[in-house]
């Protein structure tokens, strides 16, 4: 198999694009829900993206790092989701 | 013959990614919004993520060491990404509903008709 780093560099940079697209939503957004959304979405695109970098870079930490940024933004979600709620 | 098989799946992967981008940019909703970004974000990064697993799987198939911990490593991030993905949407879709926000162009509400029976 050819070495296909650069393929993944440049899928890595196009995430990194609707990143900044997916942040202007978190800046517009006119209630505070439409921000946790855009956050949610940036945190996937982030992870999509470690995942993608560390197959360009060819070291293997990235993905350990992916992992618990998943596991650590999920638990923020949680707890937006719960602060909107309100109650108890 | 195999790396084809990575750049159809970077290609349908970015492509939902930027769908889902757009969606979460043009929709007029957040409830909208939500499901259009969430879905097809998390299909675009399964996608991403198996073009990646693909990729080390075979350069660990033809002999060099390491890359089967890549390809391992994140098979074990998409687990988690797919798992966190749909629970925290389901979650701020209701917290924003018990928020007070209601849905812009919906017709039918259940969720609120219900909670209406509740009380």
């Amino acid at each position: 198999m050819i070495d296909l780093s650069n393929l993944f560099l440049v899928a890595g940079a196009a995430l990194l694009v609707f990143i900044i697209f997916a942040m202007m939503r978190a800046l517009l957004g006119p209630t505070v829900p439409d921000r946790a959304v855009a956050l949610d979405i940036v945190n996937t695109l982030v992870i999509a993206a470690m995942i993608l970098l560390s197959a360009g870079y060819k070291s293997i930490i990235y993905v350990d790092v992916a992992i618990v940024y998943a596991i650590l933004s999920f638990i923020g979600t949680l707890y937006i989701a719960k602060y909107l709620e309100g109650g108890p | 013959m195999i790396e084809y098989l990575v750049y159809i799946f970077i290609s349908i992967g970015l492509t939902f990614n930027c769908l889902g981008t757009i969606g979460l940019l043009r929709f007029p909703d957040v409830y909208t919004r939500l499901h259009a970004a969430t879905k097809c974000t998390t299909f675009g990064s399964i996608f991403t993520s198996l073009a990646v697993i693909v990729y080390g799987f075979v350069l660990w198939y033809e002999g060099s060491t390491g890359y089967g911990i890549l390809s391992l490593h994140s098979a074990v991030a998409l687990v988690a990404l797919v798992v966190t993905a749909a629970t925290g949407a389901h979650a701020l879709a209701r917290g924003t509903h018990r928020h007070g926000i209601k849905p812009a162009l919906a017709v039918v509400d259940k969720l609120e008709e219900e909670r209406k029976v509740k009380e």
